[in-house]
């Protein structure tokens, strides 16, 4: 038996092999579209995380065919049987989260959630998702929502850190409406639709600027769910962040407290210490974990997030950030695994649990 | 860890808040024709007719207004006679340079919008007149004060030539740089100026702040001021790593980079993301060792806007990482949001690390004495 067992992974990424695999999941119009157009050839891979990229593609997970991440009995092979997973929730990474017409847009996700049902859930029941959104419309990714909410295995909703307007403005509102309504986190994963170089300094050179920048998303982007109110405005509201690297958000929570209390009056919504706001609604995947491999760089940070209730369990597969079973972060001892592999995962997400 | 705390606070500055070296004080004009003296006829001109024009919807001011008058000044900086905070001499010495008998103020002129200037030309004549300015009104009657070179990164030429020509001289300490540029520092078509910066026995600083064009983070602009602030760390960030990753430490072996009014606890998190995700896309990036090594080597931090940790002894383990050598205190008067030597740590730093930090390393740095 393995320390894992019994785990639940937060964090796993099939991979659609094909756009034509999605076509018998679209309706008849969408498919003739894709057909029409020649987009069953392409396969719309987004550019926030290049499939071959070392980063990206552990190598002892890479298939002979297709995507790594594409084949369901490789999965239970690498990752489900070897770390005795209780359930493991799919989050799917696909450009058609952020095509620019966002009527193909939710079409495709339309596709991928309907795929993700019929080809994963329907034939491993430890198997749970996140509902793909076209996430640059708020109107088209509620309506999504309320598509797949009667499929309680859909856990949670899934978007990305940066994308067209920062995650808080209202305009994103009807998904979180609909998230919380039926009582579905919002999983906020690393990347980026482009729309928007990293940061303000403007747009680098290579991928590993881009990846590192993903971090300083997360913290854009909690700064505006923040600043805007939105904890206030869906009280019950949850949100994961998936990927993130974790050890950015001691410094950033100083920092956005630092300016909540010199600027509050411009967002007198925000009645509270960020901090506190961030320890009862915010989670966060635990793979990769950005500190040196040692225990006490992993203990420093555990007393700066000041939290045990905050990490959840992941594996990324078939993301290479550790080899061979070295999933758990050096120095967590079994007490603070047992919650992120359990107790967490099971507070956060209410739909893991029966009805 | 046993930390001690502060001791209770005191009216008047102790003894050991005296003397120290202030990295970041900012100058201002009194009105914008204060720079027509050190223009050309044709961009004095320019200036009163056209006037800057940056990458944003607003004439003039900032998209995100501050939450005090004269974008965010301290309140009781208001010189009596007019002009606003940081404009008046006699007002500085009092309320900073004399009050804490400051050994050299550094010079952070965020004035003349050379930096986001859309056209070069002025941009670079902007660059010219500010550095004469900054001397004839501030270095020149206080030589406590050291200037920072003004350039346009975006005009090559006459950045290289403004580089050279302030290179001998004592009035200058380091050439500051915009945070928010079109492309990362590191891209290949600034080398020639950090090349230069380091030649001429400059530091280059980089003060947070400015406007690119670019949304503030990489999600796109947010609402308020409230995100605004903190989304300036971010950009420091893309800097650390562009440098970083584009090797522009193994081509300018002596350059030094001061990261101005970022803070800094965030910098061990942003070193240990980049070592681990460097080694499995070191083909892609083939630097000859890990990036923290770099980071330590090249980098230092200014202290304002402070970061209070909720436990204040967490500061210590950040200072540590960072090395105390390479952090330097800075007041960042006349803003609203300045630091006060007597209470900027919450933490009551080693003896030694304080001597460090308030003067010896920014007087070694900037060679200074």
């Amino acid at each position: 038996m393995t320390v894992t067992q019994g785990a639940i992974d937060c964090d796993i990424h099939p991979a659609v092999p094909t756009t034509q695999a999605l076509l018998p999941y679209m309706d008849e119009y969408w498919r003739e579209h894709m057909l029409r157009r020649g987009l069953e050839r392409d396969n719309f891979d987004m550019a926030a995380f290049p499939v071959n990229a070392p980063i990206n593609a552990r190598p002892d997970w890479k298939l002979e065919r297709g995507p790594p991440g594409s084949d369901l009995a490789a999965m239970q092979l690498h990752v489900l049987e070897p770390m005795g997973t209780s359930l493991a929730i799919c989050n799917v990474l696909h450009g058609a989260q952020v095509m620019m017409s966002e009527d193909l847009s939710a079409a495709m996700c339309r596709g991928i959630n309907n795929w993700l049902a019929a080809e994963w859930l329907d034939r491993d029941p430890r198997l749970r998702a996140s509902i793909v959104v076209p996430v640059h419309s708020g109107e088209l990714a509620a309506e999504e929502i309320e598509r797949m909410a009667g499929d309680r295995r859909f856990v949670q909703v899934l978007m990305l850190a940066m994308t067209e307007l920062p995650l808080g403005r209202r305009q994103t509102w009807p998904i979180y409406r609909a998230a919380e309504k039926h009582g579905l986190p919002i999983g906020i994963h690393a990347g980026s639709s482009f729309r928007h170089p990293p940061s303000a300094g403007g747009w680098g050179s290579t991928y590993l600027e881009d990846y590192v920048s993903y971090a300083e998303g997360f913290a854009g982007a909690l700064n505006s769910l923040l600043a805007e109110g939105v904890f206030q405005k869906f009280p019950e509201l949850k949100v994961v962040l998936i990927e993130s690297g974790v050890t950015w958000m001691p410094a950033s929570m100083w920092r956005v407290n630092k300016t909540w209390r010199g600027v509050r009056s411009e967002v007198p919504w925000l009645n509270r210490l960020p901090s506190e706001i961030i320890r009862e609604r915010v989670r966060m995947t635990a793979q990769p974990l950005d500190a040196p491999p040692d225990a006490a760089s992993l203990e420093m940070v555990l007393e700066q997030l000041g939290s045990e209730d905050m990490l959840l369990f992941a594996s990324d597969y078939p993301h290479w950030h550790y080899d061979g079973a070295e999933v758990l972060p050096v120095g967590v001892s079994a007490g603070l695994a047992r919650k992120m592999m359990i107790d967490n995962p099971l507070a956060t997400y209410s739909r893991l649990s029966p009805a | 860890m046993n930390v001690t705390l502060r001791e209770p606070r005191l009216d008047k500055p102790g003894q050991s808040h005296l003397g120290f070296v202030d990295c970041d004080v900012h100058p201002f004009f009194r009105t914008p024709a204060d720079f027509d003296p050190y223009l050309s006829a044709r961009w004095r001109e320019h200036r009163q007719t056209i006037g800057n024009r940056s990458r944003q919807g607003l004439a003039k001011g900032s998209q995100y207004p501050r939450m005090s008058p004269g974008n965010g000044m301290r309140m009781d900086a208001w010189p009596t006679h007019g002009g606003p905070p940081g404009s008046d001499l006699r007002l500085m010495q009092e309320q900073l340079l004399d009050l804490f008998d400051v050994r050299y103020g550094l010079l952070a002129p965020l004035v003349g919008g050379a930096a986001a200037e859309r056209n070069v030309e002025f941009g670079a004549a902007m660059a010219v007149a500010v550095n004469e300015w900054q001397c004839a009104e501030f270095c020149d009657p206080d030589p406590r004060l050291k200037a920072s070179v003004q350039i346009t990164l975006e005009h090559e030429g006459s950045a290289l030539a403004e580089i050279e020509k302030r290179g001998g001289d004592r009035r200058f300490a380091q050439v500051n740089i915009p945070p928010r540029g079109l492309e990362p520092l590191g891209r290949h078509r600034y080398r020639k100026i950090l090349a230069a910066c380091a030649a001429n026995g400059f530091p280059i600083s980089l003060h947070l702040g400015g406007t690119s064009g670019h949304a503030s983070t990489g999600g796109g602009w947010p609402s308020f001021y409230h995100e605004e602030h903190p989304s300036y760390v971010q950009s420091m960030q893309t800097l650390v790593t562009s440098l970083v990753c584009e090797g522009v430490f193994d081509e300018v072996p002596d350059l030094k980079v001061v990261m101005v009014e970022g803070g800094f606890a965030w910098l061990p998190a942003l070193a240990w993301r980049l070592d681990k995700h460097w080694k499995r896309l070191r083909a892609e990036v083939p630097l000859k060792k890990a990036p923290s090594e770099y980071i330590r080597e090249h980098f230092w931090v200014t202290t304002q806007p402070i970061e209070e940790p909720e436990r204040a002894s967490d500061m210590i383990p950040m200072i540590e990482w960072i090395g105390p050598e390479r952090v330097m205190f800075s007041t960042d008067y006349p803003h609203w949001d300045q630091d006060d030597p007597r209470y900027a740590f919450k933490v009551k730093l080693p003896d030694e690390w304080a001597r460090m930090i308030y003067r010896e390393n920014a007087l070694a740095l900037y060679r200074l004495d």
